[in-house]
């Protein structure tokens, strides 16, 4: 099969109903995209199938066949977009295990919504943190929209 | 409750190798057998915690692990502080825990666990880190020729003012790391700290938002293998029998094999979800035990028998005579809570990796315990502690189910052994099996009995615990005179004045594993002290915050914290319309914390949480925004236990398995919670748990004033309510 992963043509020879999310961490070796749940439940899988989130853990990989797929590794070189920034900026990961799910989450919703509500941030954010980083990440969203991810600190 | 010496963790008991005590940093030198390349440029162990490289940077060791509360960047603020090095130069390293075994527990406790890094090793940290900054001065005097004492030493340089010279950790450290260590040292005065107290951004955040950091399941090794493992339904049960038959020659699967006297079924594999997928096709035939009818109905009952039996131990702090008091009270209140069991949930699930080569075992876990691991793992191996290497990466969150059992590390090890040398392994096992297979927060149930004479004074209280003990069930420690002190944490040490006190527990031991869990008992015994002090409060006709200051009149530091979070709250001023506050007091793992919750309720039962004040008095804070941070996480925590929070069993297992029926709490239902900080110095408390232990009951108080209902039972679900 062949794969488009963060511009990049991969080939890969697996079950065509192998999920993405395996095929990334255990055929190719990029472990950035974590498994939380293995059933759409928590988001941990998140990555953009041409720029929508899709969880990769229920997403089978010959779906991604002839789509552009991103992957947090994909999203920036040397942390440096907006919402890599802002994360840092405001110190959101705990432990870090969710925070790949949650930044793909915000960097889809941010192209769609460059300003969005608290409302829109709801509604799109749906992915799980056990550590409990929710306020964080809603002022690093509205900080990296702002277009300044060192805006006030929560 | 004396405020001033803090007993030792009752969690102590988790290292149970040889005692280290004080001192363990001044005066070892890094054996030269051990003495590797820690940096770019020649690295000088200075001592075994500082290394400094000809660079200038500084390698300062991290003895615990890292899951999220953010010791790895507070533990090293305390030796870069005393050291006087800068702070930009710091990079942080584990220890290794095989030097660690070799070298007689040279680190320290390596366990997180506890609330307990900065609490328990500030000292030593702080000695290693003054103990290497004299080594340094000691051979720039030697240099210069020149009194150590007319030195000074400011963001690693080293300056001699009437000489006008000046070198660097750099140009010293081989020279340093050649001289005695000093016999003792003496530490700054807190108020000249410029890096304790200082929100630095912690050390390993860059690394979670490019999906570089790597956690014990990201392990990647040539030529791995990936097992899926099925245990025992029930708890106990074993495997008689299993068959391969159907995916025996599916592609990739290499091996179905049992381990642990039939406790597992493992399907090993070249992919993870190949392993996983063949192993539903693998029919095992399971002997359940004597367990199989084991559910939460005969579970609550044998705890519920336990409130009444008599052969209870009753805890030291016993004081007068509560059954005269009761009979000559102007009213008695009794009242009855129950805590579920439950699951830690951590969103990496347990796994890891071992490789077993001529004798060597390298092992990378997401633990929160290198030793325990490295222990379990020499265990199930019969072998030496000095064969097992135990990588320590970063975890994905733990909240104590990565500490006190290494089942993980141990079924590795295991499947591992039967595979040819070299071949490594990875386990990682399904929500599902993480849910089903945890070691969970015990079940406990309280009754309560107190009296109050006619004035509203509290004559008499009378607990009874009937909850599982950890010592006993999961460490295998005979009860001192059968008491469990995490269970009776709360309670072992009441703060409130009453002259007539009698506290009893009764273990409680069923087949269900039972281990720490976030804030341990500190987690569920608030649930009904704080809230029967509300019930004996409107009982008393007095306001809930006022009566809990009489009753704490002499118990500095917790009427402080209790004070602090009621201004910051705004205690007694009005609330709009529809809107109720409670508040409750703790006193976790040597910290002080207070919390006031404001809700509003429907008709319908929709709890909206409009604000939550959480206070803390911590003693001294070492990193102001990560405590926060640890408030705002205990708080998330702590709501998702209280509304949705049960683990039931039936049949002898679990019923619950992923999110869908275990519930988290998510963004759209995250409370605004405000922290205050209101340390007062003079001590060194946790902060990474005590933020869950005032939460739950301020918030029931806050029910109960909102609808005239109390809550007995957790979680709130089955009580009638929703998060709004
Ligand atoms: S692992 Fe895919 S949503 Fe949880
Ligand atoms: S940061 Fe730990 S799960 Fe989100």
């Amino acid at each position: 099969m062949k794969l488009t992963i963060n511009g990049r043509a991969r080939e890969v020879d697996v079950e065509p109903e192998m999920p993405l999310l395996w095929v990334l961490r255990d055929v190719l070796d990029m472990k950035g995209t974590k498994f939380g749940c293995g059933i759409a439940q928590c988001g941990a899988c998140t990555v953009h199938i041409n720029g929508e989130p899709v969880r990769s853990c229920a997403y089978p990989v010959s779906a991604a066949v002839g789509q552009q797929v991103t992957t947090i590794e994909g999203i920036s070189r040397n942390s440096s977009h907006p919402v890599q920034v802002a994360w840092v900026e405001h110190q959101v990961p705990q432990c870090g295990y969710c925070q790949s799910g949650q930044i793909m989450a915000a960097v889809a919703l941010l192209k769609k919504k460059p300003r969005p509500s608290d409302t829109d941030i709801d509604s799109a954010m749906t992915n799980i943190c056990r550590c409990g980083t929710y306020a964080r990440i809603r002022t690093a969203i509205h900080a990296a929209a702002g277009g300044n991810a060192a805006a006030k600190k929560a | 409750m004396k405020t001033t010496s803090f007993k030792k963790s009752r969690r102590d008991f988790l290292v149970t190798s040889a005692g280290t005590g004080g001192g363990i940093a001044l005066g070892f030198h890094m054996p030269s057998a051990f003495a590797q390349k820690v940096g770019a440029a020649e690295a000088a162990n200075v001592n075994i915690w500082v290394a400094v490289n000809t660079d200038e940077s500084v390698v300062i060791k991290y003895a615990r692990s890292e899951m999220g509360q953010g010791s790895m960047t507070s533990a090293p603020q305390l030796v870069a502080e005393e050291l006087d090095a800068d702070w930009k130069k710091v990079r942080i390293e584990y220890a290794d825990t095989n030097q660690h075994v070799r070298m007689k527990r040279a680190w320290g406790d390596m366990a997180s666990v506890g609330s307990r890094t900065i609490r328990m090793s500030q000292e030593y940290l702080r000695k290693a880190g003054a103990s290497a900054r004299a080594m340094l001065v000691a051979a720039a005097a030697n240099e210069w020729k020149v009194p150590a004492g007319e030195i000074t030493v400011s963001n690693g340089v080293i300056s001699h003012a009437a000489s006008k010279r000046r070198t660097t950790f750099g140009k010293v450290a081989a020279a340093a790391a050649k001289l005695e260590a000093p016999k003792d040292v003496v530490l700054k005065d807190p108020k000249d700290w410029k890096i304790v107290g200082k929100s630095m951004r912690r050390i390993d955040i860059p690394a979670s938002v490019n999906g570089t950091q790597k956690y014990g399941v990201d392990t990647q090794l040539p030529g791995m293998l990936y097992a899926a493992v099925a245990q025992c339904p029930v708890f106990g049960g074993t495997a008689k029998s299993f068959d391969d038959s159907r995916v025996k020659s599916r592609r990739g699967i290499v091996k179905v094999v049992s381990i642990d006297d039939g406790k597992a079924v493992a399907v090993v594999a070249d992919n993870w979800w190949r392993a996983k997928e063949a192993l539903k096709d693998v029919p095992v035939e399971w002997d359940f035990g004597a367990n199989g009818n084991v559910s939460s109905a005969s579970i609550l009952q044998y705890f519920k028998d336990g409130l009444v039996a008599p052969e209870a131990a009753v805890l030291p702090n016993r004081k007068g005579d509560t059954d005269k008091a009761f009979a000559g009270a102007a009213k008695v209140l009794e009242a009855e809570f129950f805590t579920p069991y439950l699951c830690h949930a951590p969103m990496e699930p347990m796994g890891a990796t071992v490789v077993i080569k001529d004798g060597r075992v390298d092992v990378w876990a997401s633990t929160q315990s290198g030793e325990g691991t490295l222990a379990a793992v020499a265990g199930a191996l019969k072998t030496s502690t000095d064969n097992v290497y135990v990588h320590k990466v970063q975890a994905g969150g733990g909240f104590g189910r990565r500490g006190g059992s290494n089942d993980f590390g141990r079924q590795a090890a295991l499947i591992a052994q039967q595979l040819p040398n070299g071949t490594p392994l990875k386990t990682l096992w399904t929500r599902e099996e993480d849910t089903q297979h945890d070691f969970y927060r015990p079940l406990a149930m309280y009754k309560l009995k107190a009296g109050l004479d006619a004035a509203g004074n509290v004559v008499g209280w009378q607990t009874r615990i009937a909850a599982g003990s950890l010592i006993n069930q999961l460490a295998n420690i005979p009860l001192k005179n059968g008491i469990d002190g995490p269970a009776v944490e709360g309670f072992d040490d009441f703060p409130y004045e009453v002259p007539n006190q009698r506290h009893e527990y009764i273990q409680r031991r069923t087949h269900v594993p039972i281990g720490f869990w976030r804030t341990v008992g500190w987690s569920q015994t608030p649930f009904a002290r704080e809230q029967f002090i509300d019930e004996l409060a409107v009982a008393a006709g007095k306001d809930p915050y006022e009566f809990r200051r009489k009753l704490l009149e002499n118990e500095k530091k917790p009427l402080g914290i209790l004070e602090a979070v009621a201004k910051a709250a705004g205690w007694g001023k009005p609330l709009p319309k529809g809107v109720f506050r409670g508040i409750a007091t703790t006193e976790p793992y040597g910290s002080f914390t207070s919390a006031v919750v404001e809700i509003s309720v429907s008709d319908q039962g929709a709890i909206k949480i409009h604000r939550v004040v959480q206070a803390i008095d911590c003693g001294y804070a070492v990193n102001p925004d990560n405590i926060a941070a640890q408030l705002q996480g205990s708080t998330v925590f702590a709501t998702t236990a209280a509304m949705w929070g049960e683990i039931t069993l039936k049949d002898g297992r679990v019923e619950q398995g992923n999110f869908d029926n275990y519930r988290m709490l998510r963004m759209r239902e995250m409370p605004k919670v405000e922290v205050v900080l209101a340390p007062t110095g003079g001590f060194w408390g946790g902060v990474g748990e005590p933020g869950q232990a005032p939460f739950i009951p301020a918030l029931c108080n806050a029910i109960f004033a909102a609808t005239g209902k109390r809550i007995r039972s957790l979680p709130l679900k089955n009580q009638g309510f929703t998060l709004a």
